[in-house]
């Protein structure tokens, strides 16, 4: 479970995050949608450690993310995050990628990690590119990658970041097809996304996130199709 | 007015070369050990440059000296306050030493962007899935920077070899001493300069071959 609780942050003098609640059930997936800058990309960098807060708190299966003694990157291991900029290794071939950090994180030995990470790579599509070095590969062929590599740590809970906002319109399916079979799977998922009737399809609940408050959350069916404030009613207005 | 042919006689002798090929002999010495002094001490200034900008300007001011100020100045004076301290150094040392710390403080920026030039998002990738900074740096940064790096570096060391020249003048006799001395006794400038450059030149040649090789493995892969 991550229970987000007042969450202040702020970049120098602008707050971008302005006292959010947020819980997210095991199992779920929550999609947050809202303008840019209202804060959502900013509060999953927060929720792994990748930022600091100002105040409140972020606890993942009750550990405090921003506490003094947290061993951040243990908590890191069960939380998998996927960027907008899918941020490939580029020295590494595709296999290499998806078992540095198994190999370096969990000391599995090469078998095992290969193992692991051939599993992972097959599971996106990616099992006949694996000595292919990402330079080489489509954009939503190295999302894929990335996503086999978040996913080869084993997480308890998937991040994405606007995975498919950088992608051409042609390679968006590939993504959102690899990312709907994890949601039925049954994996934890925060989703920020455009992408609204892939919102509406996979997720749980639906945020919409405006100036750096959850202004209205909900079951897609009232947030996306029937929204309860003029503010949302006019987002989806304006990105549909 | 017609000259009635050419004949080439020179003083040149084998001995000659022989005494050539051991001045270059040490200069590849020379280059050798003060590159080897010189990455060991760029590399650790520069990461410590490119990870600790604020705690490290003081680093940048000092090495700066070494990067300033001529290098056959450089030379001199630390061979004269070698005998005012009295170290008991020899004129190799000396070259190795003082060449080694010039070799460092260009390395350290030529290190310093080659880190700096690893894009912050592929930190963030390598670091939300769990790994240290060390780690980040181990296995992500240090290889993309060394990359960028080796240009830079290899540049530096076919410049070094040219610059162990300035040692004659604290009294070592590299490639440059050798032909002059043997140009004071021949008195052939013109073809004692041209065969030690043209050993200079074939130095230069297997370095920058090897390098190429090494980068060309390296693009196969972008």
């Amino acid at each position: 479970m991550i229970e987000i609780e007042k969450v202040h942050k702020s970049f120098k003098d602008l707050e971008v995050i302005k006292g959010v609640d947020l819980t997210v059930q095991k199992g779920e997936v929550v999609s947050i949608v809202g303008g840019s800058g209202s804060g959502k990309s900013t509060l999953l960098m927060c929720i792994n450690g990748l930022e600091n807060i100002q105040s409140g708190s972020i606890r993942v299966d009750g550990t405090e993310v921003h506490a003094k003694g947290t061993d951040i990157n243990k908590l890191r291991q069960k939380i998998g995050i996927v960027f907008q900029q899918w941020n490939a290794f580029p020295h590494l071939n595709v296999l290499e990628n998806v078992m540095l950090a198994p190999r370096k994180v969990l000391g599995k030995s090469r078998a095992e990690a290969e193992e692991l990470a051939v599993k992972q790579l097959t599971h996106v599509g990616l099992a006949d590119k694996l000595k292919v070095f990402p330079g080489k590969l489509s954009g939503g062929q190295q999302q894929r990658m990335a996503i086999a590599r978040a996913l080869a740590m084993s997480p308890d809970y998937m991040l994405f970041d606007e995975a498919t906002s950088a992608l051409d319109p042609q390679l968006v399916g590939e993504v959102l097809d690899t990312m709907r079979l994890l949601a039925e799977d049954g994996m934890t998922m925060i989703l920020v996304t455009h992408e609204i009737p892939f919102a509406r399809d996979v997720s749980d609940r639906v945020a919409f996130f405006r100036e750096g408050l959850v202004h209205e959350i909900g079951p897609p069916d009232q947030v996306i199709d029937n929204p309860q404030k003029p503010e949302t009613a006019a987002f989806l207005k304006s990105v549909v | 007015m017609f000259s009635t042919g050419f004949t080439f006689s020179t003083s040149f002798t084998w001995n000659d070369l022989l005494f050539l090929l051991q001045g270059a002999w040490v200069t590849l010495l020379l280059t050798f050990w003060s590159m080897l002094l010189g990455t060991f001490m760029g590399v650790s200034c520069g990461l410590l440059r490119a990870l600790l900008p604020r705690a490290t300007i003081p680093l940048g001011w000092f090495l700066d000296i070494f990067r300033s100020v001529p290098l056959l100045i450089q030379f001199v004076l630390f061979n004269s306050l070698k005998s005012i301290v009295g170290l008991d150094w020899s004129a190799f040392t000396v070259g190795c030493v003082v060449l080694g710390v010039y070799v460092a403080a260009f390395c350290t920026e030529i290190v310093r962007s080659g880190v700096l030039s690893v894009p912050q998002n592929l930190r963030l990738a390598s670091r939300s899935l769990g790994m240290t900074y060390w780690q980040d740096l181990r296995y992500v940064v240090m290889p993309l920077a060394t990359r960028v790096a080796f240009p830079g570096w290899l540049n530096l060391s076919l410049s070094a070899m040219k610059d162990t020249a300035l040692v004659m003048w604290i009294g070592i006799i590299e490639l440059l001493r050798a032909s002059q001395a043997i140009v004071t006794r021949i008195q052939e400038p013109l073809l004692v300069l041209c065969i030690a450059g043209l050993i200079y030149y074939l130095i230069s040649l297997v370095v920058s071959r090897l390098g190429a090789q090494v980068e060309k493995r390296w693009q196969q892969n972008d």
